[in-house]
């Protein structure tokens, strides 16, 4: 471990009657409104986080609803014309035997999206409740959604670059479906869910200090 | 008890649990993790801001590479496909597709794009011991805020899932656009490990040109 070591014990900025910065770390008193090291616009928490949250992971929900309804691919060639949605796709990789690449597609366009709906979801309740347990457990799913989130986005551009190789005039034409721009989206209104949950309040509840 | 306001300056907030820590010079090659949830605080790698800045301008170098040579190319039955980075982006051309388009070229292009060029511009005087230049905090804010929006590493892993797609159908020939690209991902992962925030924010502190 590192050696910056806190002075007695853990005690929040928001407890020593500080404000801090949450993009360089500067602590200021908690009368300031911008941080003086990087400019940044300074909020003890962010107490709409959870409004926002929720605004947007319900929009990300209703955006994966179309996605997996209309076709991701639509595919032509000599014989004949075929649509396929993001299930469809997973499924024909396995015929064609990829299975690695399969589970990689239905991890990233299925689970990944399902998982963090779930994760996001159970943080907003959980600080609802003011839940005292799992801090630590609920910090990790934090972070992990912060950070597998935006892994959604592949459906997406493999769309796009299947559309622009696959132009083979009578031969073979791949064109995208209207899902890919609902799919875009629900990754976009997701990431932007868990950007707005502010991941300090997981750590107030054990706080008593901090009752509004 | 409200440590006195000279003092402040001592102290770093965990950014994500609000924890207070009482700042320390780092032994080198060591990271600082907080108390409570164990997010980085600090990182000590003395040499580290130039050869973030160096890794930077590779970056930004190849990423021009990457845009201007071909990416892939299509042969099946006699008819060539060649593909580059710009005709995965327009490839979402019709309709209701254009916005998407659009969201594609930031994603992989124009945000690792101006995520390099803020970088860039904001350490480039530290590295040579000047003083910060105008706007240079505004950069490097801009910087870390795209952080997420950056997604070159993940269009590299939707090409290799693409590609084993086409493969039963057609032969696919790999282009030099294709290794810049995986380049850029590369640098841009180690540029991130080394890059130390704090000992950024506290070096842009300084008072700028003018």
């Amino acid at each position: 471990m590192g050696s910056a070591g806190t002075a007695n014990g853990t005690i929040t900025a928001r407890e020593a009657g500080l404000v801090a910065c949450r993009r360089c770390g500067q602590v200021h008193q908690s009368d300031a409104q911008f941080c003086k090291r990087c400019d940044g616009r300074l909020e003890s928490r962010d107490t709409q986080s959870l409004q926002k949250v929720w605004a947007w992971l319900i929009a990300g929900i209703i955006a994966f609803i179309p996605a997996n309804v209309y076709p991701m691919l639509r595919t032509a060639t000599l014989v004949e014309q075929s649509e396929s949605t993001i299930v469809g796709g997973v499924v024909d990789l396995l015929h064609y035997g990829s299975y690695g690449i399969a589970i990689i597609v239905f991890v990233a366009s299925i689970m990944i999206p399902v998982g963090k709906f779930m994760a996001i979801a159970y943080l907003a309740i959980s600080v609802q409740t003011k839940s005292a347990t799992h801090q630590h457990e609920r910090h990790i799913a934090y972070e992990a959604v912060e950070f597998i989130g935006r892994w959604s986005m592949i459906d997406v551009f493999v769309v796009a670059i299947l559309s622009a190789l696959v132009q083979l005039n009578t031969i073979a034409t791949i064109n995208p479906g209207i899902a890919a721009v609902s799919f875009a989206l629900s990754v976009i209104f997701t990431m932007l869910s868990a950007q707005s949950f502010d991941a300090r309040l997981i750590w107030d509840a054990d706080r008593t200090t901090n009752a509004r | 008890m409200n440590p006195a306001p000279q003092n402040l300056d001592d102290l770093v907030a965990c950014p994500q649990c609000d924890t207070l820590h009482q700042a320390h010079a780092l032994p080198e090659g060591t990271r600082a993790y907080c108390q409570r949830c164990g997010y980085v605080l600090m990182t000590s790698q003395p040499a580290a801001m130039a050869q973030v800045l160096s890794l930077a301008l590779t970056a930004f170098v190849m990423l021009l590479a990457a845009v201007s040579f071909p990416f892939l190319s299509l042969d099946a039955g006699g008819l060539q496909n060649a593909t580059s980075v710009i005709d995965a982006v327009l490839a979402f051309n019709d309709g209701l597709a254009i916005p998407l388009a659009v969201a594609v070229a930031f994603f992989i292009l124009v945000i690792p794009l101006m995520r390099l060029a803020a970088l860039i511009y904001a350490i480039g005087p530290l590295v040579r011991d000047e003083p910060p230049r105008n706007g240079a905090r505004k950069a490097f804010a801009l910087a870390e805020r795209l952080r997420p929006w950056s997604m070159a590493e993940i269009f590299i892993v939707g090409v290799t899932v693409a590609l084993v797609k086409v493969a039963g159908l057609a032969a696919v020939t790999i282009g030099p656009a294709f290794w810049a690209f995986s380049g850029v991902v590369l640098i841009t992962v180690l540029k991130d490990q080394l890059i130390c925030r704090y000992s950024i924010w506290e070096a842009l502190e300084q008072p700028t040109e003018r």
